[in-house]
């Protein structure tokens, strides 16, 4: 089973300072989603949403391509799409809805025997601290073979990963994906650190 | 005056680098050190080149000082934690050691021990982050130190990347975590290098070119085709071919020397990677007018 947690409001406020159309996925059994949380918050951000959907199987590509275009008029009509699911979901729609914007809600925890859901070419860690929302839908621990968080290394070559010559790098998926969204500034964050702690948090033999 | 004066002086540098030998033979690669000691201000250490198991670059950038040599330490996020790296840049500062070299690493699968565990707790930037934290009297969580170091931080760019400007943006990001000179990947093509030092001219830092001597016309292939942010052009390439065995060393020295000439307007210092070819540097910075 996978946990999903809403993210801090710090972080999701600036998410809906435009118009948004809202997507929660109510997919499969094995990921809990805070649908209470998520509701209230909701609630308080009213006056941007063009619409909130409650879909499943997000991590299903042809589930979300046929869901794009059956509420394409909404997505024409928002300036962002905010998703509430597994980074899974978001990184699917993503991909879809490439010149848009789409922000992930939830960060996705680990949590003990999950064997592992993840859909065809879409992979989430569970890291607990999603960081889709300044990668353009590319999730950069699964992505990169070092799971860097700050950017590339020196490494890829005509796209492809040192590691691996049939490897697309994850970072210049994300700098090209950024491109297409004229958000390649959005690379000179601040310094990223990953807090292991999360990724183990609901890991209650580990944690307090 | 050692690296950083000169640096920030603003005068040209030259380093050279050190690759550490798999097992404990260090002596002759001292001794090369020593041999060109005049023309280098610095010697950068390699941290466990190319993912193979060597000696460390710790102990061996405090041999060179031993030997009145200035190294340049290379510290890689690759075989270490945020813990070891923080404490092993406490052990550079009290072995005497100043100028870090912060870097990623590359990935272990191409080394010798492919199937160890990839670290990469931290990366070049948040490893930057570390060291000024330290510098700063603090670890990267906030604790204070009991006694704090001081230290002269680089980090590397690779200028002949495609896509260029993820390279520089993650070199924005270096150097607000404090990196204050750049060493650069092998430059064959001036004129890339020249478009990429205009693009990286409003940041203000200490750039060192790097210089690869070419061993032969199969090796320049080899990096063309494999090496990131390596292309070198067809004249080269061909200067190499045509170049009958014995000349090969005396055609790399000149293929050096005009790359060297080319670079020394455009920035501040070069640094010089032999591999295995240490003997010929004197004669590449003569070449050079050094
Ligand atoms: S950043 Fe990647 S691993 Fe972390 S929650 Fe998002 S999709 Fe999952
Ligand atoms: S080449 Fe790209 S995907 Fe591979 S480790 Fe470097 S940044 Fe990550």
């Amino acid at each position: 089973m996978l946990i999903t947690k809403l993210k801090s409001y710090n972080e999701l406020i600036p998410c809906f300072s435009d118009k948004v159309f809202v997507i929660k996925c109510s997919g499969c059994k094995e990921v809990y989603l805070p649908e209470e949380e998520i509701d209230i918050f909701l609630e308080k951000q009213n006056q941007n949403i063009i619409s909130i959907k409650r879909l499943d199987y997000l991590c299903n590509e042809d589930f979300s391509r046929t869901y794009s275009e059956t509420y394409n008029n909404f997505i024409e009509k928002s300036d962002v799409v905010v998703i509430f699911s597994c980074g899974v979901g978001v990184q699917v729609i993503s991909k879809i809805l490439e010149y848009k914007k789409v922000f992930a809600g939830c960060d996705t925890n680990y949590i003990n025997g999950f064997q592992g859901i993840s859909a065809q070419s879409w992979d989430c860690r569970q890291c607990g601290e999603c960081y889709l929302n300044y990668t353009g839908g590319i999730c950069p621990i699964t992505a990169c073979s070092k799971h860097l968080l700050n950017g590339p290394c020196g490494g890829y070559k005509n796209g492809k990963c040192e590691v691996n010559s049939e490897m697309d790098c994850g970072w210049v998926m994300i700098y090209n994906r950024l491109l297409k969204q004229k958000k390649q500034e959005k690379l000179i964050t601040k310094c990223r650190i990953r807090n292991y702690k999360k990724y183990i948090s609901t890991d209650n033999k580990i944690s307090k | 005056m050692n690296f950083k004066d000169k640096i920030i002086g603003k005068q040209f540098v030259i380093t050279s680098e050190i690759g550490p030998p798999k097992g404990t033979n260090i002596e002759p690669h001292i001794e090369e050190a020593l041999h060109i000691k005049d023309k280098i201000d610095a010697y950068n250490v390699t941290d466990l080149q190319s993912s193979v198991m060597r000696l460390g670059s710790l102990a061996t950038c405090a041999l060179l000082i031993n030997k009145g040599l200035e190294p340049v330490f290379q510290i890689t996020c690759r075989d270490r934690n945020r813990l070891a790296l923080q404490s092993d840049l406490l052990s550079a500062y009290v072995l005497g050691i100043r100028n870090i070299l912060c870097l990623t690493g590359d990935h272990p699968v191409l080394g010798d021990h492919p199937d160890a565990k990839p670290v990469f707790d931290l990366d070049s930037v948040s490893l930057l982050k570390a060291a000024t934290d330290l510098m700063n009297g603090k670890d990267i969580n906030g604790n204070e130190l009991d006694g704090k170091p001081d230290f002269f931080l680089g980090a590397v760019v690779s200028p002949g990347s495609d896509p260029l400007e993820p390279q520089i943006i993650k070199m924005e990001k270096k150097i607000e975590a404090g990196a204050k000179f750049f060493q650069t990947q092998a430059v064959y093509d001036l004129k890339a290098f020249e478009n990429f030092m205009k693009k990286v001219e409003k940041y203000n830092v200490s750039i060192l070119g790097g210089i690869v001597l070419l061993k032969s016309a199969g090796m320049a292939k080899y990096m063309n085709e494999n090496v990131a942010g390596v292309s070198v052009p067809d004249k080269y390439i061909k200067m190499m071919a045509e170049a009958k065995k014995e000349d090969r060393p005396k055609t790399s020295i000149k293929i050096a020397a005009e790359l060297i000439k080319g670079m020394k307007s455009l920035c501040q210092g070069i640094h010089i990677m032999p591999l295995g070819w240490e003997k010929y540097v004197p004669l590449v910075l003569e070449e050079s007018g050094f």
